[in-house]
């Protein structure tokens, strides 16, 4: 496949970009947090799922758009130039997505409906240690007195404080699988930690005791749910990459706008040459970044058996990249760059949390060497 | 003579340690945890434990607020050798230092180089008894790198200057009582027209407002002059010639800053990864970070032994000059990459910003403050650029 967006992808991401320069200013992500953290604006989610975003991944089968997640890059990838607030990574990138590749239609058909009208958040709770794995050590869904219970603390739950669901992915007490559980956030049972983390968005520790589930509920079916859930990370992970790419972009080109404005000895710091020679290689890793994350995105639309390796390569390097970036982007506004009153720290901070979200550079080295055997 | 000498100083280390296991409250033992836990004097200042006041009185008693400034200034007038073992003993002990200020750091040292006797008397003597905050005025918001750029400007009117303009990066601006600035003097050249100030923070005309940083904490402020009177004898050294004094205290504030990595007496960072991560087979479990964290270690070490040969070379008489600005570099460099690799290790708690168990984001705004490592007391560039030039000798054009 040619390594480039087609017209109607470019479309969607003019659009996006139209759409977030009116509605989602960089402004506005300090308006919400210095309104005591704000997590969530309805109007501008009404509006996003007008714009069908919610749709974009959902198969035409239950009245999706079947966009696919090329489209939903695009669309990630402006967000992360605006640093965007949303709840469109629990509820669209890893929900829906796991959703997707559910066998329970009954679910299915209802979760769909609602995401698509935009009446309910849902959230991935897979997240137990201090570092991103994939592998359940804690949860434990088992049997009491003829009901079934979930037990455990999932940590790190991105959207938990505003999520109507939660995707629990637990171990099987008899079996030896994963099962992937839907439960309604007000369920009995359930505790939150609510911590708001460096990017001012909040995060969420919660802990689960006896919570009841119904057998309807399970998203996971024959012994599927691990394979679920690791390809739903995988997609996650991609287009996590995706912002991480609207991050990386942005926060250069800002810096290279300040570059030609901002005058010491008599010139602008921009001719300075150690600092050229900086932004000139970190404009071509962001070229290599572009490259891989476009890759990944295809890979999960035409479902290409390499998507566990090409995931963690766009993971891993757009971890490096964006502190890279980040890092280059503050030093280089000098003593601005680390005052509030620039928007610049606004990105180092945000990817300081996106670095880790689904695994770090080093998690995904290590895969990456895992997956080619050595 | 030589044993003579070595005997004296034998027994100055077990007076001194002496002295010391008497003197120094338990609680001043105690690694710092908090910046409260400082005292920084001033009008302003306020002790924040009953301990913390004996600590700085008895010290202050024994003169040993600055114990190697000369007696008539305040001092302890201890030789640099005494004061080497004053030093190693208080950190044996773990020793808190009674009172931090710039006074001390930054100022007294270009005070005793250019100042009048009348002025080192006066400035120096407050100066050890804790009475007066000094804070800096050095940059402004078109004079960073570009120092010399700077426009506030004394205008000479009769026995006194009016001060006017501003200057950004006050730290503790809202705390000091005194600030030392640089101001111009003299419009027709640049370097040369730049004379050093000292100015009462209570004048009439001087306001502050609080900068905010990424770590969310406001500890510096921009100050703004106002028609602001200062009498002529605050001058130090010739009019028009405090580019001179400027560039001495830079050199002073580079090497106060290129040592902030090494106070961290924190746990160190193999130990953090060690809980955090585990172990297997005897070794740290997450080998990638393992070889990280010995890296850094390694630099970490090797850094300490450049700053050690530094000074032995110092006092066997070969001084190594510009070297300040590559330990200034270095020094933070290597400050800022453990908080990244801090973050590492730590996971998904390391960005906590808010939360109990993070203590309202210690560690995060921590990281967040080490960005300003390469920025403050002259850029990384900048500390470059003079090793390029001043120890390589290469072209400028
Ligand atoms: C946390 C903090 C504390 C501070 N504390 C104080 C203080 O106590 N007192 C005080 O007076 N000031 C203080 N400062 C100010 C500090 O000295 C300046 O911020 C610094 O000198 C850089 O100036 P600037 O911010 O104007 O950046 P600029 O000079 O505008 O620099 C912008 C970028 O251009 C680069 N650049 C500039 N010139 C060159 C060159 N010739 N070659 C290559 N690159 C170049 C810089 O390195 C930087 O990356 C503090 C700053 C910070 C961040």
């Amino acid at each position: 496949m040619a390594l480039v967006i087609n017209e109607e992808q470019q479309m969607l991401k003019s659009s996006t970009k139209e759409f977030l320069d009116l509605k989602s200013p960089l402004s506005l992500v300090r308006e919400m947090r210095d309104n005591n953290y704000n997590q969530f604006s309805s109007e501008l989610w009404t509006e996003m799922v007008e714009m069908g975003w919610t749709a974009l991944t959902i198969p035409e089968k239950y009245n999706g758009l079947n966009f696919g997640y090329v489209g939903l890059g695009q669309v990630l990838e402006e967000m992360g130039r605006k640093l965007t607030v949303s709840p469109i990574i629990s509820t669209v990138l890893t929900s829906t997505s796991l959703i997707s590749l559910s066998k329970n239609e009954v679910l299915k058909n209802m979760l769909f409906q609602e995401i698509m009208n935009g009446n309910k958040l849902c959230t991935l709770a897979h997240e137990e240690g201090s570092h991103h794995s994939p592998n359940i050590e804690i949860s434990i869904v088992s049997k009491k007195d003829d009901v079934l219970v979930l037990n455990g603390k999932k940590r790190f739950v991105i959207d938990g404080s505003i999520s109507d669901y939660f995707i629990v992915s637990a171990n099987h007490e008899s079996e030896k699988n994963v099962d992937l559980i839907l439960v309604d956030s007000k369920s009995e049972g359930i505790s939150f930690n609510n911590k708001v983390h460096m990017d001012s968005r909040i995060y969420s520790d919660i802990s689960f005791d006896n919570v009841k589930i119904e057998k309807d509920n399970f998203l996971s079916s024959n012994g599927d749910g691990f394979e679920i859930l690791e390809k739903t990370l995988d997609i996650a992970r991609i287009g996590l990459a995706a912002e991480m790419l609207g991050n990386v972009q942005q926060a250069f080109e800002m810096t290279m706008q300040y570059l030609k404005e901002r005058e010491q000895f008599g010139v602008k710091i921009g001719s300075f040459q150690s600092l050229q020679h900086r932004s000139a290689l970190m404009f071509g890793e962001i070229e290599l970044c572009k490259s891989i994350v476009l890759k990944a995105l295809q890979a999960i639309d035409s479902d290409d058996e390499k998507l566990p390796e090409l995931a963690s390569l766009a993971k891993a390097k757009l971890g490096q990249v964006s502190k890279l970036v980040t890092n280059e982007a503050v030093q280089m506004h000098g003593g601005i760059g680390v005052t509030d009153d620039a928007d610049i720290g606004f990105f180092l901070k945000r990817t300081r949390v996106t670095q880790r979200t689904f695994g770090d550079s080093n998690f995904h080295l290590d895969r990456v060497a895992k997956i080619n055997k050595y | 003579m030589e044993t003579q000498v070595k005997v004296d100083l034998t027994n100055f280390r077990l007076e001194t340690r002496k002295w010391l296991e008497e003197n120094c409250p338990i609680s001043m033992r105690e690694p710092i945890t908090d910046a409260k836990q400082l005292y920084w004097g001033g009008s302003k200042g306020k002790f924040s434990s009953e301990d913390q006041e004996i600590w700085f009185e008895r010290m202050l008693q024994k003169k040993w607020i600055v114990p190697y400034w000369e007696e008539k200034y305040g001092g302890g007038g201890l030789n640099p050798e005494q004061n080497n073992i004053l030093n190693q003993e208080m950190s044996r002990l773990g020793c808190r230092k009674p009172h931090i200020n710039f006074g001390i750091s930054m100022l007294g040292p270009a005070l005793l180089k250019f100042a009048s006797d009348e002025q080192k008397l006066h400035y120096l003597n407050q100066i050890c008894k804790g009475e007066v905050r000094w804070v800096q005025g050095y940059s402004e918001p078109n004079a960073g790198s570009d120092l010399a750029n700077l426009q506030t400007k004394a205008d000479d009117n009769g026995d006194h200057f009016l001060v006017t303009g501003s200057k950004v990066w006050t730290s503790y601006g809202d705390k000091g009582d005194y600030i030392f600035c640089l101001v111009r003097t003299d419009t027709s050249s640049k370097h040369t027209g730049i004379s050093f100030l000292l100015i009462d923070m209570n004048s009439e005309g001087v306001t502050t407002r609080p900068i905010k940083l990424i770590s969310g904490k406001s500890p510096f402020t921009e100050t703004f002059f106002d028609s602001v009177k200062v009498p002529k004898k605050n001058l130090v050294g010739t009019l028009n010639d405090g580019w001179t004094i400027a560039k001495y205290l830079l050199t002073h504030e580079r090497q106060m800053i290129g040592g902030i990595g090494e106070t961290d007496k924190k746990k160190s960072l193999s130990e953090i990864a060690i809980d955090v991560l585990g172990k297997n087979e005897g070794i740290l479990s997450d080998t990638s970070i393992r070889s990280k964290i010995s890296n850094l270690e390694m630099n970490e070490k090797i850094f300490d032994l450049t700053i050690q040969r530094a000074l032995d070379e110092h006092k066997a008489g070969n001084n190594s000059g510009a070297a300040s600005s590559f330990f200034k570099y270095y020094g933070t460099e290597l400050s800022i990459q453990k908080e990244e690799l801090r973050l590492e290790v730590n996971g998904f708690n390391s960005t906590e910003w808010t939360s109990e168990e993070s203590r309202n984001g210690l560690e995060a705004r921590y990281f967040c403050r080490s960005k300003g490592h390469s920025i403050e007391g002259g850029t990384h560039e900048v500390q470059l650029n003079i090793i390029a030039k001043r120890i390589l000798g290469l072209p400028t054009k």
